[in-house]
């Protein structure tokens, strides 16, 4: 499971979604969904609420296994290694190592804003202290954070604001050298400023990491996203780039779902 | 459950008589206001030529500001819907289309005004010769401007191509002129001045129909996305 990081070949396919379908329960939310996400580049995900999205994107990294009753059908395979996500002998947590995720409100953990970052590291059984430290301050700075934390690495987390604290997220995924980040809305609690900075982050994440991001904010989709897949009812409606996507959609509903006439 | 991309013709005209509602709708009026000022301008510019009225030349001259100031206002409408409300799709490419018709119509005023000051200037002079291929470019540029009005009114993109298409029978008239006059010239020295300034005549009609194949390109991209412009050049496939 634990592949080694490919080459970097963007455009090529980094997870290939096929005939995807998933319950909550006996209620079925996705309806057989098939993309191709590309490697090296941003992908939205956009669609009204309950369309589906945040349970894609939930799928990716095996989220739903923490919640009895839930169940998927279809295949989902990550490059390189052709790896099964949903394959019976995947242990979650090592898709999770490759597929980090940001959620909407910023979760640090309580506790140092180095733990934070090492926590993963660890998990993957790094344990030299020199080793950690070059790991950890190297993700900070990626995620534009070291500057502001560099003297106080081993204040609590929560003590840094939402912006901060959304940026501190961002390093612990990245940490670990994943292969995919997952981004569910990272910046609809954040006001324009730090909304901005981390945008600039993911833009800037793409050269090493392949971004899925949900967003009902299209403009932010405009801007970070080359790729947007259009979602509703569990399913997907329109994959394309998205200058494209957003300047002469092909579907219906797409044009009226972006210029705000769905519903 | 909906069905992805199939929508019947009805329905996408319905889509897009949408989007004009509000502010949008208002920006369509100005930009309808200002083709139909255009024309009428290009028209009474033609008409003073024709008629030697030096009081139709004056007021084309007059009423070119009113031009200018719906250029004016339509890109400022332009600049604030898309400050504001972040246009999409549709939307989105009529702000381009907007702000570049409106341009184009103002020039084509530009034009009318020129036209009128050499008309002017041609009336203190007997006629060089009876106006017949003037008046026909002139016929011509016109009847482009009402064909991109309706197709925009209408929501008729396929017939921007005929009004693109008569761009060239302007340019044709206007090589014809230009060869015909040069001969006037050769003849006789005292018409020089008098060719000189119905081949300035007959340019600036010819580029008021450049103008209207340009508008004719927008609507044809504002309605379906896709962009006409300089095919032959870029050797693009339609």
């Amino acid at each position: 499971m634990n592949a080694p990081s490919s080459p970097p070949v963007a455009g090529s396919t980094r997870v290939s979604i096929r005939n995807l379908k998933f319950y909550y329960g006996t209620h079925q939310v996705l309806q057989g969904v098939s993309l191709d996400i590309p490697a090296f580049q941003v992908t939205a995900l956009i669609g009204p609420s309950g369309c589906g999205k945040t349970t894609l994107l939930r799928c990716l990294n095996r989220m739903h296994d923490l919640y009895p009753g839930n169940r998927y059908e279809g295949v989902i395979r990550l490059q390189p290694g052709d790896t099964d996500i949903l394959g019976p002998g995947v242990d979650p947590i090592q898709v999770r190592m490759r597929c980090g995720m940001v959620f909407q409100k910023p979760n640090p953990f309580p506790k140092s804003i180095y733990e934070n970052v090492a926590y993963g590291l660890r998990l993957q059984g790094m344990n030299r202290r020199r080793d950690l430290d070059e790991r950890v301050e190297k993700a900070l700075r990626e995620a534009a954070l070291w500057e502001e934390v560099k003297s106080r690495l081993h204040q609590l987390a929560h003590n840094l604001s939402g912006g901060q604290q959304q940026r501190l997220c961002i390093a612990r995924a990245i940490a670990t050298n994943p292969d995919v980040v997952l981004f569910d809305e990272p910046t609809s609690a954040l006001d324009p400023i730090a909304t901005s900075k981390i945008e600039e982050l993911i833009v800037e994440l793409k050269k090493r990491v392949t971004v899925i991001i949900v967003t009902h904010n299209l403009q932010q989709a405009g801007r970070i996203s080359d790729m947007t897949a259009f979602m509703y009812l569990g399913e997907l409606i329109e994959f394309g780039e998205t200058n494209r996507v957003f300047t002469n959609p092909a579907k219906p509903q797409t044009e009226d779902y972006i210029s705000g006439r769905f519903g | 459950m909906i069905q992805a991309g199939f929508e019947p013709e009805g329905e996408k005209l319905e889509r897009i008589r949408g989007y004009f509602r509000g502010e949008l709708l208002t920006l369509r009026e100005a930009l309808l206001a200002m083709a139909s000022k255009a024309h009428d301008n290009l028209n009474l510019a033609l008409e003073s030529l024709v008629e030697r009225n030096a009081r139709k030349a004056r007021q084309v001259i007059e009423a070119d500001s009113e031009l200018d100031r719906l250029e004016v206002e339509i890109d400022e409408m332009v600049a604030n819907f898309m400050a504001t409300q972040a246009p999409m799709a549709l939307a989105c490419r009529l702000m381009l289309a907007a702000s570049k018709i409106s341009n184009d119509l103002e020039r084509i005023g530009d034009q009318a005004v020129s036209i009128a000051r050499r008309s002017l200037i041609l009336m203190d002079e007997p006629p060089l010769k009876p106006l017949l291929d003037i008046p026909r470019m002139g016929a011509d540029v016109l009847s482009m401007i009402r064909g991109t009005t309706d197709a925009f009114v209408e929501i008729t993109p396929e017939k921007c191509a005929t009004i693109i298409g008569m761009d060239e029978r302007v340019d044709d008239i206007n090589r014809q002129l230009e060869r015909e006059l040069t001969s006037f010239m050769v003849e006789d020295p005292k018409t020089i001045t008098r060719a000189l300034n119905l081949m300035l005549v007959a340019r600036f009609f010819e580029r008021a129909a450049d103008h209207a194949k340009n508008i004719a390109e927008l609507v044809f991209y504002l309605y379906t996305g896709k962009d006409i412009r300089h095919e032959a050049e870029l050797g693009k496939t339609a």
